[in-house]
């Protein structure tokens, strides 16, 4: 009698394991998918082809002049020659370190505060809330012996930095305040003016909030005085954002548990100490989120301050875009400015996703 | 240690009612200050310039051409009526862009949500490039990029010897109302009022007896066959008038602007990356067990996205799918950018210019938007509490 061996398990078939499974499974599982996908690949194929060989192959990098723009393709020496525009826009060449080393600093805070394994946050957070400011304003613009540059000189990416970060800065805490405000329930005058407050500014476009500021606000000072134009768009961005980010924050408000208020109360913690020990560290971390997410939108909508005639990046592309020994070169121009744009935002929102990730530590109920 | 003996003033103080009313009392009272000292700054400042305020403006003749316009305009109209002109272009192109972006957005949601690889991550990648450049500028490329590339009249693209694609738009036929139109009208909305009597009759019965009644294809039949075979009925009220070239430009016919064009391209590619998001978002917020369960009810693939997964999804879709389209149309107001005549490029620019009456004209702007936007938050608060009663 001989001993029962029993067979191996026979491997599974080849076309439901490894590459060929996979692409059975996730391409062509039926008729119309595989159409799909091949017409997909069509697609990719054919975009692909066309950017590379546009953009890379058949295009010029080198040169200074138009005349080097011959092999048919992108001609990228249209942004290589205005690179220091783009950047700075009319910003004085010899002070170029002064945005460059401001630049510097901000890349160093946000390291700083964004990487959870450097210590000190409490630290950096002050200091870049406090002394890279006053130390960003004094690069930027002058005073403390360095010679004033007027802001009208100012443009291209560095002034949308500008914007978009004072704009985020100033409009967090003022969103804090009106979304506590509009959440009171004693004081319904308080909430009242918050409320009109915030569905005024997200109710209109931000378009006419930058005609307001650079038409009605300068009528609204004493002496007609001429605010400067930056400021007044400045401020239109700031009351429009804040009245965003005050949503923002009565979202995470509003998604912390009722207990954690009466929790507080029932420790007979005044107001401002509820807020600050007990709410608001706790819904801030529920909103950097949605805080990014506001940055990211804000970042674009900076964009629109060329209708009312200041320069950032796409304000200089379109300006050298009516350069007459330039012309016809739309494509470039506008793609670099997208690709400026893009590449912002998209770093901006997988952070915010990585953040999400991060700080889901199972609280939710 | 011995408690005070809070009386009088001091009671005051610490009574939470009196501290609220005060607070409120020097909020208002600060708020009253600015405003009044705003309001005085603004009349002694329009004062020195020597403009009059007042909506006398209004009434006075414009004086300047519109492009496009869907009321009868030309230059001896008032400047009131260049507002409504504005407001209905601005309305138009909202109407066209939210159509074109919720069919775009729902087809680039779902494939997001395919069982094909290819077509998944295509949609992943048309949605994070797209949402990430800002609108203007996407206006700006279909714009200048795009519909510059367009070839002259002369050598338009033809469709059929009937539609011509150039520099200067699309020329189109335009469908002129003839005799017997008004009968044919009054045949569809007979029509349609009989589709939603048939839509209500099958809800019901439905309700009642569980049986099921193919409302869709009845309801697609009973349009269609009354639009093909009323016209045929009614003598063929509706003649189309072709464009034809003549000179330089195509005359007759209706021209859709390039500018028209490119805000509505770019509002509807924009606007679809974040509808797609949040349909993609719906569909996944209904939980798996709710497809199993309709499986095992023996539910086909069309009852289960019909009757269970979309009345779940949409609960959860329609309050920031309005926000969406709110946003388009207070994002349509970037045609003054290309020149588009919206209600800011015609009102809130060039009036403007011509009056320099900015306070009225820049508050009758804004309060168009407010009405727009506050009107559709208040629908909305109203709808989410009707969807929220179902709730069980």
């Amino acid at each position: 009698m001989t001993e029962f061996t029993p067979k191996p398990a026979r491997p599974a078939p080849l076309s439901e394991v490894g590459l060929l499974g996979w692409m059975r499974k996730n391409l062509f599982s039926n008729i119309s998918n595989s159409i799909v996908t091949l017409l997909g690949l069509y697609i990719v194929w054919q975009v692909l082809s066309w950017a590379i060989s546009w953009g890379l192959l058949n295009a010029d990098f080198v040169g200074n002049h138009r005349s080097d723009c011959d092999s048919g393709g992108a001609c990228w020496v249209f942004i290589s020659v205005r690179w220091n525009l783009f950047m700075y826009g009319f910003y004085p060449q010899d002070s170029y370190w002064r945005p460059n080393l401001a630049f510097i600093l901000l890349i160093g805070f946000l390291i700083w505060l964004s990487v959870p394994r450097i210590p000190f946050k409490k630290v950096g957070a002050i200091l870049s809330l406090t002394v890279f400011p006053v130390a960003a304003y004094i690069l930027l613009y002058g005073g403390m012996g360095l010679d004033v540059v007027p802001t009208h000189r100012w443009g291209g990416l560095m002034l949308t930095l500008v914007l978009a970060l004072v704009g985020i800065v100033a409009a967090i805490p003022i969103g804090i305040l009106l979304a506590l405000g509009r959440r009171s329930t004693n004081m319904p005058a308080v909430r009242l003016v918050c409320v009109i407050f915030i569905e005024f500014w997200r109710g209109v476009p931000l378009i006419t909030i930058l005609f307001m500021a650079s038409v009605m606000l300068p009528l609204f000072f004493a002496g007609g005085t001429d605010a400067d134009k930056l400021m007044r768009a400045m401020i239109g961005i700031i009351m429009f954002q804040s009245a965003y980010m005050a949503e923002v924050v009565r979202g995470g408000l509003q998604a912390l548990g009722k207990g954690q208020y009466e929790g507080a109360d029932a420790l007979g913690l005044s107001y401002w100490q509820k807020t600050n020990l007990i709410i608001l560290p706790q819904a801030l971390k529920i909103m950097i989120p949605g805080i990014v997410n506001t940055l990211i939108s804000l970042y674009k909508d900076t964009s629109l301050i060329l209708i009312i005639g200041l320069l950032d990046v796409l304000g200089m592309v379109r300006q050298a875009l009516a350069d007459p020994a330039w012309l016809g070169y739309p494509a470039e121009g506008y793609i670099f400015a997208a690709f400026m744009f893009w590449i912002f935002c998209f770093s901006m929102s997988r952070y915010s996703a990585y953040l999400e990730r991060r700080l889901n530590t199972g609280h939710k109920r | 240690m011995k408690p005070k003996n809070n009386t009088g003033l001091l009671r005051l103080v610490y009574n939470p009612t009196a501290r609220s009313i005060f607070y409120q009392v020097v909020i208002v009272g600060l708020l009253l200050w600015f405003v009044l000292n705003i309001v005085g700054n603004v009349m002694t400042n329009l004062d020195q310039r020597g403009i009059s305020t007042g909506f006398r403006f209004l009434s006075q003749p414009a004086g300047f051409g519109i492009s496009q316009s869907l009321i009868e305009y030309d230059e001896t109209f008032t400047f009131g009526r260049t507002f409504f002109v504005g407001l209905l272009n601005t309305l138009l192109i909202s109407a066209l862009g939210i159509i074109t972006a919720t069919i775009l957005g729902v087809f680039v949601g779902i494939s997001r949500l395919s069982p094909n690889w290819l077509l998944r991550k295509l949609s992943m990648v048309y949605i994070e490039i797209l949402r990430n450049i800002p609108l203007l500028l996407q206006i700006f490329f279909w714009y200048y990029v795009v519909l510059q590339a367009m070839p002259r009249p002369r050598d338009s693209i033809s469709i059929g010897e009937a539609i011509f694609i150039n520099v200067r738009g699309i020329s189109m036929p335009k469908p002129v109302a003839d005799s017997g139109f008004g009968i044919y009208v009054a045949l569809i909305v007979a029509a349609i009022i009989g589709v939603i009597v048939l839509a209500r009759w099958a809800n019901k019965r439905m309700m009642d007896t569980g049986q099921q009644f193919p409302t869709f294809w009845a309801s697609v039949g009973i349009l269609l066959g009354t639009v093909i075979i009323g016209f045929f009925l009614t003598g063929r009220p509706l003649v189309l008038d072709y464009p034809e070239l003549r000179g330089l430009n195509f005359r007759g016919g209706m021209t859709l602007l390039p500018e028209l064009l490119a805000l509505w391209f770019a509002l509807t590619i924009y606007t679809s990356t974040y509808i797609a998001e949040i349909v993609r978002s719906g569909i996944e917020s209904v939980s798996h067990g709710q497809t199993e369960a309709c499986r095992a009810l023996g539910l086909n693939e069309g009852q289960r996205l019909k009757l269970v997964i979309l009345p779940q999804a949409m609960r959860v879709m329609i309050p920031p799918m309005t926000s969406q389209y709110l946003n388009l149309a207070k994002n349509s107001s970037l045609a003054t950018a290309i020149g588009y005549p919206d209600l800011v490029s015609v009102f809130a620019g060039t009036t403007l210019n011509q009056t320099g009456q900015a306070i009225e004209i820049i508050s009758m702007t804004m309060l168009v938007y407010l009405t727009i936007s506050l009107s559709v938050s208040a629908f909305m608060n109203w709808f989410n509490r009707r969807m929220a009663l179902v709730e069980r």
